[in-house]
């Protein structure tokens, strides 16, 4: 048996109450690593919108932003940004009531087919529509609806953006007003119904207001996900010279270079303001009214009746809609030598799969280094936020509390704005190693590393929040220190969500285009803005191919993580029912 | 083991106060319960002498040695304590034999005599044959019994038990404290033990605490507590006592007792030898102590309100005649026939003159 007198000093000197133990150690390198990727880089983009010499400007902002074209892409951007949120939010939540109180059938597979396109990246959701309603699209060509050679490509349009944007984003409107349905018990809808409610005045008196919250916290990501969506603005913005803020940005980079970072800060800074103000009104409206329920239990099941047959069939062929059409598109376009071939037995080809994979050398390095960068950041990200999820359930704190502002923060704005506070941050050489890490994959790591902390963080939220504090504290009075508690106690019962958390951040990754599209540099390149510089340079059926591989990727990560389904946190994987 | 000692703990959180100038001795090898309804300090004692939570002011000794001012801190890993937890708190990922063995890994004692030591203390609570079994694929009363075995394996200074008995159904209830009874008179280690459920602290306690309001009204053997409760926070508390306000105290017959005017009639209650004269004061009864009077020169009239029938008794509600403001009930037997509206004289069989509220 330990001695106390063995254990306690002496001499019965007070010891000073802040002592450098392990925790307060590890919470301090949290703090300047969350400082150093996220607060300061925001801080100095900031910085450069309102005082770009160093002196406050707010006069030289205004000029900036008073320009006409400037106030024409805002303008732009909050309409395609709103219209396709509306677009969202109608397609989500239907798709929410019918699969959590509808009773259709093959339920779990339409499910997957409906977040499925959530998973692929835009910039390839954009290419694969392109090619879907090209004049040689295989699947309308069938029915003879394929356009006519010459004609302006439909999508090329404030609407076209909107279409694919609204699709595009109802999985993640779907997901919370799913969330939210699911939470509601039964036995309200069963009083409705006893009431006299018929199935439409159930939904729209009943369910659909308590599930409010959800729905606009959908409708929130919806917008935020719309207007710092790089892929489809850019892929379909362009070509239609439809500006918005975000293809303003990247046109300004690629115009006059970092000479052009105190504008490109101006417009980030609206970009990011248009953000905050979006979640902020969101927030209040879906937090009015008081949407408390007894949780629990099943919900409720509406019957479908003689309409059953109609809905089910409307269901699936929104699926054929919006994933075969495209993806069949782009599967054809692939397999051709020239762009505007028409699939046949004499024109099918792998040429352009060897190409990718092999030949091409910007594109093998491509997804070498997002491979590598993806990979790195997982690694990293599980174990800080693994460490940091444990300080904000347990150890809550002003500087907890701050740090995790700080990472939802880089989380919610928009990705292109996390480029200009990189670049402005990182583009003069570290303090001590002496060199600048701009235009390098470091430079890129750091904006992952930024953006995708708060995406990692949530599953182990989710985990700590269902484990009971005692079980920790038992490893406390059994002896063990912080680090051993980590391992032997934390780390295995968490495990689960440390994967979730990173098998989300891989994909996020690895398909991202927003965060990098300034980033990149010849020397450093990845794969997500790659599709674009293909398909700008001309290079139609590789960009297809590329395309077709990332979903390939795309759907083996989603399938090894099904897997692991059974042992992670409900919830943890978008895609399962 | 050791002595641990409380010296004038304050605990405040976020302004509100939750122990107030605790002072405390639990003697080596002694069990003692804290007692009392939920919100009184008492699961924040336990965790400030655990050493999750800092106090305010005061000390916390073991064995004279000072391991917790608000100045140092000794963190809980360090003080070999061993805690029961309410919810078990057994790590699920590990087997029971790895449970109850992991204070010893982190100890740095061999495989072998760490499953030495950790069979041993299975055996202690005859669960040797679960060694290999995951906690949950264990009932709610192996659990406890696991987790008692955790604790002991640790061979801790002090096992601090926070309400372990609260997720058991009443019939294991029983038994488990059985067990804890025998589990301390096998191992004589320091036990305190956290509980709202005074039969329980009753049946296992060499003394009891008993708090309210962040403040240690009592500390004293079960049946102190029961027959002498220094106050009527603790009078009213144990065995649903009564507290009745009674006048003109007087000299008793014997040493340690008194003679009082209960609602205008004299009767000997007991009282502290120094019991002074007053001329009101508070007594503290149990309602078995209120009986049915033959004659009415033998207790205080007082005015039937109802009747409910309780089975093996009837529940008589009546308010004294001298304070009709006050409602009180007695157990009768079926011969007596009384009725809403009836007078009846009511007798106290035994009462303990409250000395704090004196």
């Amino acid at each position: 048996m330990t001695d106390i007198a063995a254990v306690m000093p002496r001499e019965r000197r007070p010891a000073p109450a802040f002592r450098l133990g392990p925790e307060t150690l590890t919470l301090g390198i949290l703090a300047i690593f969350v400082a150093t990727i996220s607060l300061a880089p925001l801080g100095r983009l900031a910085l450069t919108a309102i005082a770009p010499d160093g002196t406050l400007d707010l006069a030289g902002t205004w000029s900036v932003l008073a320009r006409p074209r400037v106030f024409t892409a805002a303008m732009n951007s909050l309409y395609v940004a709103l219209a396709s949120t509306l677009l969202a939010v109608v397609l989500g939540s239907v798709a929410a009531l019918l699969t959590v109180h509808g009773n259709i059938r093959f339920k779990a597979a339409w499910v997957f087919g409906f977040v499925l396109p959530l998973m692929i990246p835009p910039q390839v959701t954009a290419l694969a529509w392109v090619q879907a309603f090209s004049p040689t699209s295989p699947v309308l060509g069938l029915f003879g609806l394929a356009m006519t050679p010459g004609a302006r490509h439909p999508l090329f349009s404030a609407g076209g953006i909107i279409f694919l944007l609204g699709i595009y984003n109802a999985p993640l409107v779907f997901l919370t007003v799913r969330a939210a349905l699911r939470r509601l018990p039964a036995n309200l809808a069963e009083a409705a119904r006893a009431s006299g409610a018929g199935n439409l005045q159930l939904i729209f008196t009943v369910l659909l207001p308590l599930a409010r919250a959800g729905i606009f916290a959908g409708a929130a990501i919806a917008f935020v996900s719309a207007i710092g969506n790089f892929g489809i603005q850019a892929m379909l913005g362009i070509p239609a010279r439809f500006p918005t803020l975000i293809t303003l940005i990247y046109q300004q980079l690629n115009s006059y270079g970092p000479s052009g970072l105190s504008d490109m800060a101006a417009l980030s800074m609206l970009l990011s303001l248009i953000t905050v103000i979006a979640l902020g009104l969101s927030n209040w409206l879906g937090g009015r009214g008081d949407v408390r329920v007894e949780e629990g239990g099943r919900p409720a099941e509406i019957g479908l009746g003689r309409w059953k047959m109609p809905v089910e069939a409307g269901a699936w062929l929104y699926l054929a809609a919006t994933l075969l059409l495209p993806l069949s598109a782009l599967f054809a376009t692939s397999l051709v030598k020239g762009f505007g071939q028409q699939l046949g037995w004499d024109t099918l080809t792998l040429t352009n799969y060897v190409n990718a994979l092999f030949h091409h050398a910007s594109i093998r390095d491509a997804f070498a280094t997002s491979l590598l960068l993806t990979v790195t950041a997982v690694l990293l990200l599980s174990v800080i936020s693994l460490v940091l999820a444990y300080f904000i359930s347990w150890k809550k704190g002003a500087l907890v509390r701050l740090i995790q502002m700080a990472a939802e923060l880089s989380y919610v704005l928009p990705g292109i704005v996390l480029g200009v506070a990189m670049i402005l941050f990182f583009l003069r050489p570290l303090p001590l190693v002496g060199f600048s890490i701009y235009g390098t994959v470091w430079i890129i790591l750091a904006a992952y590393l930024s953006n995708f902390l708060a995406l990692s963080l949530r599953p182990l939220l989710g985990g700590f929040s269902q484990i009971d504090r005692s079980l920790e504290d038992a490893a406390r009075v059994a002896g063990a220190g912080f680090f051993q508690r980590m391992r032997d106690i934390i780390l295995p019962m968490l495990a689960p969500a440390v994967i979730a958390g990173g098998i989300i951040v891989f994909m996020s990754a690895l398909n991202e285009i927003q965060v990098s599209i300034l980033l990149v540099s010849s020397s450093a390149r990845t794969i997500g803005p790659m599709i674009v510089f293909l398909e700008e340079g001309g290079s139609s059926t590789l960009a297809a191919a590329v395309g077709c591989l990332m979903i390939l990727i795309v759907l083996a990560l989603m399938g090894i993580a099904s897997l692991f389904a059974g042992r992670l946190p409900k919830g943890a994987l978008p895609w399962r029912d | 083991m050791v002595s641990i000692a409380l010296k004038r703990i304050t605990k405040d959180f976020a302004k509100k106060r939750v122990l107030d100038d605790v002072s405390l001795q639990v003697e080596n090898g002694e069990f003692v319960a804290i007692l009392g309804p939920s919100g009184c300090g008492k699961t924040t004692m336990l965790r400030l002498i655990a050493g999750f939570e800092q106090m305010n002011s005061g000390t916390i000794h073991f064995n004279d040695e000072i391991i917790a001012s608000p100045e140092k801190n000794l963190p809980p890993e360090k003080r070999n304590v061993g805690i029961v937890f309410q919810n078990y708190a057994l790590w699920p990922h590990m087997n029971v034999e790895q449970n109850v063995g992991y204070a010893l890994k982190i100890a740095g004692v061999s495989s072998d005599e760490r499953r030495r030591r950790s069979l041993d203390a299975l055996a202690t609570v005859a669960m040797e044959n679960f060694a290999g079994r995951a906690p949950a694929d264990l009932s709610g009363g192996q659990r406890q019994r696991v987790a008692l075995a955790r604790c002991l394996a640790a061979n801790p200074s002090v096992m601090l038990l926070d309400e372990p008995l609260a997720n058991l159904d009443v019939h294991l209830r029983a038994s488990m404290e059985r067990e804890f009874s025998d589990f301390h008179r096998r191992t004589r280690a320091t036990m305190i033990y956290i509980t709202h459920d005074q039969s329980e602290a009753m049946a296992l306690a060499d003394r009891i605490a008993v708090m309210d309001g962040g403040r240690v009204m009592q500390f004293a053997r079960p049946h102190e507590l029961y027959r002498e409760p220094r106050n009527e926070m603790v009078a009213r508390f144990i065995g649903n006592g009564l507290v009745l306000p009674v006048a003109d105290l007087q000299r008793g017959r014997a040493d340690g007792t008194v003679n009082v005017d209960i609602f205008g009639h004299r009767s000997e209650v007991r009282a502290r030898k120094d019991q002074a004269r007053l001329a009101g004061a508070s007594i503290g009864v149990h309602p078995d102590d209120l009986k049915l009077a033959d004659s009415p020169a033998e207790g205080f009239a007082a005015e039937v309100e109802r009747i409910t029938y309780r089975g093996s008794h009837v529940q008589v509600h009546f308010r004294p005649r001298h304070a009709p403001d006050l409602s009180l009930s007695l157990h009768a037997s079926h011969d007596r026939r009384v009725s809403a509206g009836d007078t009846i004289s009511v007798c106290v069989g035994d009462g303990w003159v409250i000395p704090e509220a004196a």
